[in-house]
């Protein structure tokens, strides 16, 4: 298969900035899975509620390297506040645009940082909703970070959700996906991962329907 | 990039034409031109060049000429006999058995026929990716058409024991065909000693042109054509013959099977002295066996706590070309369906690199490979954050 980077990308990918990890930091995070082939960690240092300090380690591919690499230099010196603003949309064009099937990579660079601030605000008891508690904000939350490759869009977004639920820790999905779509295996295990970390989570139910 | 040196080593993929081979093609692109199914002299020239092809093709694999019938790659011809034998044999069965290990080509073909109604049995291969002959005589049953079992793997290089397997078919009386686009010309491979019905064939993989490929039919073989309308080929595979392509592909089988003792000699010293370098480095394990059950050009090594696609890109980034059983290389982002049933790990499969030599390889390129691969997996390994959770 022929993937086509960008010149940033590559150039992120062989120089990767703000490599490592901070010594005693204020928040730190890990994501994604090795059994899909990536994942990220962070490291950030918080000095008057400012990013002031930012590190990372990637497993993963060329694009995993580049967005993470990318995402510590847009969150360095932000406020914590503006750093949460930012997106993988954002990422993907400051990286001049990924491959469709690589857009997930930005997608977990920005959920990474997501949780190595949730994790600073908890520390410091500054959390005001716990992004774990299984809710119906933080499950659709959840699954808009599952990006089909085939499209390079969220599954929420692009209406491949038709509706879930939850109950004492079950939840359900239902897909308005065919069993035999190129991507659904990809998207199965990008949901259970994503809702398995919830908190109290027990199981998760998959359906697929199509015409 | 430019000025980076460039070494070629994903010779499983594809590899280079041979100058001789294109000599060979290149009169009857600009002057024997001719359609071999037309009556003039043109037309014979064409016809003649294809009729000495099909003999220098037939003679090394212990086959008839008949028995050999053009197509365009070893994809068609893997179709070709999957849906040709399914659909001629439908009253006979409608159980095919297979490996867990087949190339798409073969995997895809069944996976429709399952859709249509065909049972198929994916046999299970053991930990360097070989079939268990018992499984196999176990899982024949009366409804059995077909067994389809790759020669040599494309991605870790095992040589499956063709010779039993097919002494096992044809006590049971089924039909057996292989897939030989990696292995022809790489190992023996003789139609009347393994007892094979149909065999798969292609010209890219041993320095033959893209675009011609060529499938072995046992002479009596109930099956049917796939392309129909003008009656080449026996009537078995419609469309004006690529002549250039087909006379290149016999050139190439010819060079091959010449110096195939030599050359398998040679390249396989170099594999085993890469394969000992490589797994130097600490934390990587080879896929696939060791020695003469290994397709002389393959190396398959997994790195731990790295992912294979970076590793390729950066061997890219200094000229260097291979392959990997990543998902992240895949269009489907699922690791190599051969390395999991092999039983490696979602993540070894991730870490896994595939390098595979020809005749043209030498040992300067394997140290600058090495030496490379040696650079990278240390730097990308600093980078990972399972290099930590591991220690």
């Amino acid at each position: 298969m022929v993937i086509e980077y960008t010149e940033k990308t590559i150039e992120h990918f062989q120089n990767p900035r703000n490599v490592g990890e901070i010594e005693d930091p204020d928040g730190k995070s890990m994501e994604g899975n090795p059994a899909c082939g990536d994942m990220v960690s962070l490291t950030i240092k918080v000095e008057k509620d400012k990013i002031s300090d930012i590190k990372f380690k990637s497993y993963g591919c060329a694009s995993n390297i580049a967005t993470a690499s990318i995402l510590t230099e847009l969150a360095k010196n932000k406020s914590v506040d503006d750093a949460k603003k930012i997106s993988w949309m954002q990422i993907n064009n400051e990286l001049g645009g990924l491959p469709k099937i690589k857009i997930h990579c930005s997608v977990l660079a920005v959920d990474t940082l997501k949780s190595a601030i949730t994790d600073y605000e908890r520390r410091n008891g500054l959390l005001k909703e716990d992004p774990d508690e299984l809710n119906e904000k933080n499950i659709r939350q959840r699954l808009k970070s599952v990006i089909d490759p085939q499209t390079g869009a969220d599954i929420i977004s692009k209406n491949i959700v038709s509706n879930f639920n939850h109950n004492n820790g079950e939840i359900s999905v239902n897909l308005k996906i065919c069993k035999d779509y190129e991507s659904s295996e990809v998207i199965e295990d990008e949901i259970r991962e994503h809702l398995e970390t919830l908190n109290d989570f027990e199981s998760v139910n998959i359906k697929y329907s199509c015409k | 990039m430019n000025n980076t040196k460039r070494v070629y080593l994903d010779n499983a993929a594809t590899t280079n034409l041979d100058k001789e081979v294109l000599e060979e093609m290149t009169p009857f692109f600009l002057d024997k031109y001719g359609n071999p199914s037309s009556l003039h002299t043109h037309g014979k020239e064409a016809h003649t060049a294809i009729k000495e092809a099909r003999k220098t093709i037939a003679e090394p694999i212990g086959a008839l000429p008949e028995e050999i019938i053009f197509v365009g790659s070893a994809t068609e011809a893997d179709n070709m006999a999957l849906f040709g034998v399914a659909l001629a044999n439908k009253e006979r069965g409608n159980h095919i058995i297979t490996t867990k290990i087949e190339h798409k080509a073969v995997l895809e073909p069944l996976k429709k026929l399952e859709k249509k109604g065909f049972e198929i049995t994916y046999l299970d291969v053991d930990k360097q990716g070989f079939i268990k002959i018992d499984e196999l005589e176990e899982k024949t049953t009366k409804k059995t058409v077909l067994v389809s079992i790759i020669h040599a793997n494309h991605e870790v290089g095992t040589i499956q024991d063709l010779e039993r397997i097919g002494k096992m078919c044809k006590e049971k009386k089924v039909l057996f065909h292989t897939d030989a686009a990696q292995s022809f010309t790489k190992t023996e491979l003789d139609v009347e000693k393994f007892n094979l019905d149909l065999v798969s064939l292609n010209a890219h993989k041993m320095h033959g042109p893209k675009g011609v490929g060529a499938l072995y039919i046992k002479k009596g073989t109930l099956i049917d054509p796939l392309i129909i309308g003008g009656g080449q080929e026996f009537k078995m595979r419609a469309g004006t013959h690529n002549v250039p392509c087909i006379v290149g592909f016999s050139k190439a089988t010819e060079i091959g099977m010449k110096n195939m003792k030599k050359s398998v000699g040679d390249i396989g010293n170099l594999r085993d002295y890469a394969i000992e370098e490589l797994l130097r480095i600490p934390d990587t394990r080879l896929n696939g066996p060791i020695g003469g059950k290994r397709l002389c050009n393959n190396i398959n090594i997994s790195f731990d706590f790295i992912e294979g696609e970076a590793l390729l890109m950066h061997l890219d980034l200094v000229g260097v070309a291979v392959s990997t059983g990543s998902a992240c290389s895949s269009t489907s982002l699922r690791p190599s369906h051969i390395l999991t049933a092999m039983g490696r790990s979602a993540t070894e499969a991730h870490g896994s690199l595939r390098i595979t030599l020809s005749k043209h390889t030498t040992k300067q390129e394997i140290d600058y490979t090495i030496n490379n691969i040696k650079k990278i997996v240390g730097d990308l390994r600093m980078l990972s954050p399972l290099t930590k959770v591991r220690e």
